[in-house]
């Protein structure tokens, strides 16, 4: 198989797979307990790691626009500017991209190890289907999950760039709260927390697709969680460019 | 009697290895059929197609009476009830202890009372001679004791069918002697019908009543060890006879 045919045989194979989890995400029975389970997994425990990118990133993004705008005499506007690049596009990004790494390759080294050690071929022995008890509850986590994460990497970013804002560039706290909110509104941060339910489910059956094709041992689980941050990387980059023009045409 | 398990001209390749080439088997209700032959004859597969993981390219598969190959993942859950396969590594749950990973199957196709499950635990793990272990994880277990857990969840469902995919790899030969006293035993007690995957010698002449053997993608020998130890074609005594068993 050409790199183009098995690029497509492995997106044909994906997409069906996310179909089947599609259809078992709205039927009963529902894998409450599990799902809770993975919230707590997947999402709790990546609240550090995007809690501390969200915050860097407001700080870093509050210096270089205010570098950037006090050649123009626009320094007053960072608020403005911080505010709309992070609830539209940085915090939600970033947040996935690091749940991505973070969290697709767990799944994938998972549920590879699993697939491999013939965990996954046992269950499917004892009548019990893999999709619904492995890959649902992962999807729900990450699509209840990554939307929250992202709501509070938003206000932190926001609140790294009040504490530059204020430190470095003399400004008050009131003042750049003030100018964060004077031009954002609803669709702004809509936007960037609708794109995250997709990514969400981008990212989790990118990984759960990953592992349960693994193949050959600990190669091949090693294998499968570098192509999963890989392809969910790419995934969303390539995906916020569409929902991006999606969004802006309404 | 209509046998437990029929092949018929079953053919399985893997890319461009031609693994099984037109199998023709049949193993009757209450046997338990050793099957032998060399690494990579396609054994397992063998094992795989009867309890539908696999599908065979061409062929019918009749297993207890369901044609199997023509069988989707729904269809087959009423095989897969009846139908049990221990795992060479057994396959036990990692993240659940032995009890969970025992109650897996129960729950999944039925709503015992806590007091039921916790019964029925019990007599499965007592069956298999590992009482008390309910607590610990796979990891926590030896390769004997994790077998015989995972011999406990295939019993979990009353299966009339057991797989065994070797049961005695990578163990002693004291604790591969306990496998196979417990298959025997269970062979004996619940009157199963029991297909078993080997190279190990030893466990055929202690439990098989008969053995099959594969060789190049086809069945080339069907009789008891001794028969075959004795009067089987070269290949098959030659077999036996580096596992130690002479005529």
């Amino acid at each position: 198989m050409t790199g183009l045919t098995a690029f497509f045989v492995h997106l044909g194979a994906a997409t069906r797979l996310a179909g089947r989890a599609v259809v078992r995400m709205t039927t009963p029975p529902f894998q409450i307990r599990e799902t809770l389970h993975q919230v707590d997994r997947l999402g709790v425990g990546s609240v550090n790691l995007t809690n501390i990118t969200a915050l860097f990133t407001g700080m870093v993004l509050a210096l270089q626009t205010a570098y950037a705008l006090s050649a123009f005499g626009a320094g007053l506007y960072v608020g403005e500017v911080v505010g709309m690049a992070l609830v539209r596009e940085l915090g939600p990004v970033l947040t996935s991209l690091m749940v991505g790494g973070r969290v697709g390759s767990g799944i994938a080294a998972e549920l590879g190890s699993m697939t491999v050690t013939e965990q996954v071929d046992a269950m499917r022995s004892m009548g019990a289907d893999p999709v619904r008890k492995l890959v649902v509850p992962r999807i729900w986590a990450l699509v209840i999950s990554l939307p929250l994460l992202t709501i509070l990497a938003d206000c932190l970013g926001i609140l790294g760039g009040m504490v530059i804002a204020v430190v470095e560039e003399g400004s008050t706290a009131g003042f750049y709260v003030q100018h964060v909110f004077r031009i954002m509104d609803f669709n702004d941060v809509g936007s960037g927390i609708a794109k995250t339910l997709f990514f969400g489910f981008l990212i989790a059956i990118t990984g759960c697709y990953q592992g349960l094709t693994a193949r050959g041992g600990a190669d091949g689980v090693g294998r499968a969680t570098t192509t999963t941050v890989y392809a969910a990387s790419i995934g969303i980059l390539i995906s916020d460019f569409f929902l991006t023009k999606l969004f802006l045409s309404f | 009697m209509e046998p437990a398990i029929s092949f018929r001209r079953v053919v399985r390749s893997f890319g461009d290895k031609r693994v099984l080439r037109g199998v023709d088997l049949e193993i009757g209700r209450g046997e338990t059929v050793a099957i032998l032959g060399g690494s990579g004859t396609g054994k397992t597969v063998t094992l795989k197609l009867i309890n539908g993981l696999l599908h065979p390219d061409s062929g019918s598969i009749t297993v207890l009476s369901e044609p199997v190959s023509e069988l989707d993942e729904r269809q087959l859950l009423s095989i897969r009830l009846k139908v049990s396969y221990l795992f060479q590594g057994g396959a036990l749950f990692d993240s659940m202890n032995v009890f969970d990973n025992i109650a897996f199957p129960v729950l999944e196709h039925g709503s015992p009372s806590p007091g039921e499950l916790e019964e029925l635990v019990e007599e499965l793990l007592a069956m298999v001679e590992l009482e008390g272990t309910e607590n610990l994880f796979p990891s926590e277990l030896s390769g004997g004791m994790r077998k015989r857990a995972a011999l406990a969840r295939a019993l979990a469902l009353r299966p009339e069918i057991i797989l065994y995919d070797e049961p005695t790899t990578g163990l002693d030969p004291l604790t591969g002697k306990t496998i196979a006293d417990l298959i025997r035993s269970l062979h004996e007690r619940l009157g199963v019908t029991s297909v078993v995957v080997t190279h190990d010698i030893p466990l055929v002449v202690r439990v098989a009543t008969r053995i099959v053997f594969l060789h190049e993608g086809r069945f080339i020998y069907s009789g008891t060890p001794d028969e075959a130890a004795r009067e089987g074609p070269e290949r098959v005594r030659q077999f036996f006879a580096a596992g130690g068993l002479h005529a």
